[in-house]
């Protein structure tokens, strides 16, 4: 088995892997965020418990950060790969005769992404890793209260449209990157003939709805705080 | 030199296997020591380097392709026969046999043909354990079609790519081989001369097609497998770089060439539509199955639709001549090749023809679109199934037949062939003539073998479609290598042949000087030009129909196109590089002599047979009255051209065909 | 039947040899016919080349009539050109019209290196089957009988799709990746649907793919070009297919 993952073939099989976490992953991150429309209690004990579970925290948040690393760097080591292997370039190629944006830009639509996630992550992660294990706050509180903090600080963050604006592209762009990765990642792991319709129907779904859900997250607190 | 066939005593039915059981064995520690050459890598020299390499031999094979795999066998659409009778039709060995025999109006050698159809029913179980995935029907067993001048289903295909099929499973046995190293490959080589030693064939002179450099390979055999000639006619369905120089060379090193005249003009291919015309692309013959082939009855409408006023399915089915149907109703649309071709050119010659130059017939899939509509309808069970129905099922069914010869159509002629009848018109096909080889495949040459289309073997005057497919398979698995151990059972003490002789150094110099010359001529004409003009007086006097005064002039003609393109050719870029122009200077410069000898074949051949018609010879009443009329008692024979130097100073060596299991008759598919 | 006459202008890419540089150089024809094939159009510029004085353009051919995978431009940044389900040699001018520009270059990818002008090496290809694109049987005319194992139609008909792969590197031209999955996919495919290919089915793809990485191939992005331009129509299925043949082989 340690042989296969050297292989070309073995590689697509491990983007793919990586891509059904973090597919997951964004599910479960909707799920979350999307209580925020409705229930501002729901969202902070549902975000509470994501954020002090230890399961949660030491377990599966090491994973993600891994698999979001290994995706990226896995993307841009085929892609330098890739890039070698076509030798001199054409001086006229008609990509789009054959094929979608979508499948021949997704270094493009992974590095927005990524470039989206180090904003994602001062946005929001890093200031709770500061407040839970450097200043060993666990409580969740704003500070002197009785009251969550997480809902507020949702709310924050979408008051500058111009942070709404970023998110809004960058969900464009994951829409994009999902809109081919999604079958692409089926394709990897083998999945043909009958299955297929029934995958692409699913995978435009998939990858339209998750998107747009974060998108009307961050426009509805931006317009309702 | 006597013509000495070499066909072994006894019973046809036992003298392959009574051969066998007496033949000279090399046994596997000595095949280590031997070295044999293949060139070409076709059904025959592909199956042959294969099997060659697994007996233990150290095979080197040739090929001018980029790859084994492209070999014009690759082109061949309709299928293989084999004697399997799966169909539980009467066919058996002796059947096959007998139809390809009588196909080959009576010009082919009975012995080697029996060989044929007793082996043809290995091939087929040979390919299948390869992984050729033939068609099979609901029940998981192989199915068969009918092919033209039989009454059996005997036809294994693979859709319409048989041919590719089978030389991918010949080519996948060559790539075992070349990973074990006991096949050498040498692609983009292109042999230019055999190198003799001692009067026995011990090696070849290569160009190497990429870098230009001359190249010396020794052998204890030499095997030529390098396909037929038939682009001598310059416009044929052979592949463009399809060429006879392995063999001509051959020829004038010694190995006689037999009946260069029997050439099959295939019926069935897609007319020509201007002067630029590099090649004439196939439709398969299956299509017979289910096309009607007619011209219209009146002038009239000939005319009505040559210019553009009717179409062809404006006209009821008695303002059509179905003229096949109507001069041969045992057999129909599936008379032979050759049967078929003269009928069309007769249609055509008359003024009947159907496009812009009137030289086209229809091919017409409309009833055969009904028939299946109307059974497909049966068996999903519509009743009264509307017009409109009946034809989108029969379409379906003759697409899953023939889909891929359609779109093949369509994309060439522009026209949907599912509404609007297909164009055709005969073309130079494939040539039974070749070099002579004894019943072990050896030429005149001791060592030197020729298989395949490249040898005159097995059709006679006329190939039965089906069956080169099974000719070049049977030659390389299942005959050469054993008879080729017969003859180097006398070598395994004679060590590897070195290359620095002074009959190599001549050898090289003779191809050296050939490519200088061309290199520094300076003419003014390119290949091409002379290449049309040579293939234009084969067309027309050298074609389907044949005369004395034509033939005369056609050799007095390519003589002159000869002389003037050794004049006047210009070969434009270097030698030491890759040169297209080069190598096809090559070629043409011997299609240029083969020509004349072809047309001396056939003015010496006075009598019609198979592919080859002589407007002299034909029956002058009674109910063949018009067909053509062969003359046993005088041509009853094989022709074997040595050579001399000029092509009309070739002289004729006869080799007399005795038939003792089949009778002669008049071939009538009336 | 002479066509309406097209005036063209060609970009062609002319390179002297595997060492030379290379570069882009135009050309006019003039009075091409419809009904010509896209090669006998390059016949019409050779011809003239040559009257000229000047080298003819380099390309690779040989049946014409789509089969032997010989041929291969890429054509207005298409392998094969603009049409669907063809070769080169199969494309007609009718495809153009009068006045157009037509960009004609090799297949690109490191693995195909060009030999001269539009001919490209395309033995990579030759020792990726070398390396196990066979069944080890030997010619003996004692196999079993052909009808000796009965084979599903679905099952031959779907190895048949698979073995019309001709071999001709469109799929590794058109790949933005110059990836060569779908060929060796088919290959994979072909004896992987067979019963007769089961025995070494396991060894065959971990060798072939080994291969295929060995000779510098990009990887498979599942952008799906291969199977748009492949002539054969040969389907992304065979990828996948092979995907999971070779991690079937691994799990052994």
């Amino acid at each position: 088995m340690g042989g296969f993952f050297k292989s070309s073939i073995g590689r697509k099989v491990a983007m793919a892997l990586s891509a059904f976490f973090l597919m997951f992953f964004l599910i479960i991150h909707l799920a979350v965020n999307i209580t925020s429309l409705f229930s501002v209690e729901l969202f902070n004990q549902l975000s509470h418990f994501m954020g002090t579970n230890p399961l949660v925290q030491l377990a599966l948040q090491p994973v993600l950060i891994i698999g979001v690393v290994f995706h990226f760097v896995m993307g841009f080591v085929l892609e330098l790969k890739n890039r070698k292997a076509i030798g001199v370039k054409y001086a006229k190629n008609n990509g789009a005769a054959n094929s979608t944006w979508m499948s021949r830009n997704m270094i493009y639509s992974g590095l927005a992404i990524l470039a989206f996630l180090v904003l994602h992550f001062i946005d929001f992660w890093i200031p709770e890793m500061a407040v839970k294990y450097i200043e060993g706050d666990m409580t969740g509180m704003i500070a002197g209260t009785q009251e969550f903090r997480y809902f507020e600080e949702l709310q924050h963050k979408f008051v500058s449209p111009i942070r709404v604006g970023a998110y809004v592209i960058a969900f464009v762009l994951l829409a994009l990157h999902l809109l081919h990765g999604f079958t692409s990642a089926f394709q990897s792991m083998g999945v043909t003939a009958g299955r297929k319709k029934f995958l692409q129907a699913f995978g435009k779904v998939y990858s339209y709805l998750i998107p747009l859900g974060f998108i009307i997250i961050a426009i509805y607190h931006h317009f309702n705080h | 030199m006597a013509l000495d066939s070499r066909v072994p005593k006894g019973p046809i039915k036992d003298k392959w296997t009574t051969y066998k059981d007496k033949i000279d064995l090399v046994n596997p520690a000595n095949k280590r020591l031997i070295d044999v050459i293949v060139v070409g890598t076709g059904l025959a020299g592909g199956s042959a380097a294969a099997t060659l390499a697994e007996l233990g031999y150290n095979v080197k094979a040739f090929c001018y392709q980029d790859s084994p795999r492209r070999a014009h066998s690759i082109a061949a659409q309709g299928g293989i026969n084999a004697a399997k009778n799966y169909q539980g039709d009467g066919d058996s060995t002796y059947r096959l046999f007998y139809d390809t025999v009588k196909g080959g109006d009576y010009r082919s050698r009975e012995a080697n043909v029996y060989r044929l159809a007793e082996v043809s029913a290995n091939i087929i179980d040979q390919c299948v354990a390869q992984g050729v995935p033939f068609a099979r029907d609901y029940g998981g067993l192989l199915d068969n079609r009918s092919f033209g001048g039989v009454l059996v289903s005997r036809t294994f295909y693979a859709k319409g790519q048989t041919g590719q099929q089978l030389l991918l499973g010949a080519y996948s046995a060559m790539n075992r081989q070349i990973a074990r190293g006991k096949i050498q490959m040498y692609n983009r080589h292109e042999m230019l001369d055999v190198v003799k030693v001692g009067g026995k064939a011990r090696g070849i002179i290569t160009r190497n097609l990429i870098t230009g450099d001359i190249e010396r390979h020794s052998a204890h055999a030499v095997v030529i497998a390098s396909g037929g000639y038939g682009n001598v006619y310059f416009l044929s369905t052979n592949a463009m770089g399809s060429n006879a120089t392995a063999a001509w060379k051959i020829h004038k090193k010694g190995a006689y060439f037999a009946n260069p005249c029997y050439t099959q003009i295939h019926p069935t291919c897609i007319p020509r539509s201007g002067d630029y015309q590099s090649k004439l692309t196939l439709m398969s013959e299956s299509l017979r199955n289910d096309g009607r082939i007619w011209v219209p009855k009146n002038m009239d409408d000939v005319m009505a639709i040559r210019e553009g006023r009717k179409k062809p399915t404006d006209l009821s089915e008695d303002e059509r001549d179905y003229y096949l149907e109507r001069r041969y109703p045992a057999f129909g649309n599936l008379v032979p090749r050759d049967v078929a071709s003269r009928a069309a050119k007769e249609r055509c010659d008359a003024g009947y023809g159907v496009n812009a130059t009137g030289e086209a017939v229809y091919l017409d899939f409309a009833s055969a679109i009904e028939r299946y509509g109307k059974e497909q309808a049966k068996i999903n069970g519509i009743d009264n199934p509307s017009a409109a129905k009946i034809t989108e099922l029969g379409e379906a069914i003759v697409e899953a037949k023939y889909g891929n010869l359609f779109q093949m159509y369509e994309k060439i002629v522009d026209e949907n062939p599912y509404k609007t009848p297909m164009m055709i018109y005969p073309a130079t096909h494939y040539t039974m003539g070749g070099v002579w080889v004894d019943y072990n495949l050896m030429t005149t040459v001791p060592g030197l073998y020729c298989i395949g289309e490249a040898n005159f073997s097995d059709h006679g005057a006329n190939r039965l479609g089906a069956s080169a497919l099974m000719q070049g398979l049977a030659d390389g698995y299942f005959v050469l290598p054993y008879t080729i151990g017969d003859y180097l059972a006398d070598d395994i003490r004679t060590g590897a042949i070195p290359t620095d002789t002074p009959e190599f150094e001549e050898a090289e110099k003779e191809v050296r000087d050939r490519i200088d010359f061309f290199m520094n001529n300076n003419g003014t004409k390119s290949v091409d030009h002379f290449h049309k003009r040579l293939g234009k007086v084969m067309w027309d006097k050298v074609g389907m129909a044949r005369n004395e005064k034509g033939l005369k002039e056609a050799m007095a003609e390519i003589k002159q196109i000869r002389e003037e393109f050794w004049k006047d050719v210009k070969v434009p870029g270097d030698a030491n590089e890759m040169n297209p122009e080069l190598e096809k200077a090559g070629r043409v410069a011997d299609f240029l002599e083969l020509g004349e000898l072809f047309a001396k074949d056939a003015l010496m051949r006075e009598e019609s047979c198979g592919g080859h018609f002589r407007e002299e010879s034909v029956e002058l009443d009674g109910e063949q009255k018009g067909e053509a009329k062969r003359k046993d008692d005088e041509f009853a024979f094989v022709a074997a051209w040595e050579y001399k130097g000029e092509p009309a100073d070739a002289v004729m060596h006869k080799e007399e065909l005795e038939f003792n299991d089949i009778e002669l008759k008049q071939r009538s598919y009336k | 039947m002479s066509g309406k006459g097209m005036n063209l202008t060609l970009k062609i890419w002319r390179q002297k040899g595997a060492n030379d540089k290379g570069r882009m150089v135009d050309y006019k024809v003039n009075d091409i016919s419809e009904h010509m094939s896209f090669l006998e159009m390059m016949d019409v510029l050779n011809e003239q080349l040559i009257a000229e004085g000047e080298e003819p353009v380099a390309f690779d051919h040989d049946c014409r009539e789509g089969i032997c995978g010989m041929c291969s431009l890429y054509i207005n940044g298409e392998a094969h050109g603009p049409d669907r389900g063809i070769t080169t040699c199969q494309l007609h001018m009718r495809m153009f019209n009068d006045g157009d520009t037509i960009t004609i270059e090799p297949w690109r990818a490191a693995a195909f290196p060009v030999i001269k002008d539009l001919v490209v090496d395309r033995t990579a290809f030759e020792r990726i089957q070398q390396a196990g694109g066979f069944i080890s049987v030997n010619t003996s005319g004692n196999t079993q009988d052909a009808n000796a194992i009965p084979i599903s139609k679905h099952d031959a008909d779907e190895a048949m799709d698979a073995a019309t792969c001709i071999g001709c590197g469109a799929c590794v031209a058109t790949c933005k990746n110059s990836s060569a999955m779908l060929f060796v996919g088919a290959k994979v495919s072909q004896y992987a649907l067979l019963p007769q290919g089961q025995v070494e089915a396991a060894d065959r793809v971990r060798n072939m793919v080994a291969q295929m990485d060995l000779e510098g191939f990009g990887n498979c992005t599942n952008t799906g070009a291969c199977e748009v331009e492949c002539p054969k129509g040969i389907s992304l299925d065979n990828i996948a297919r092979m995907n999971r043949e070779l991690l079937k082989a691994s799990l052994k």
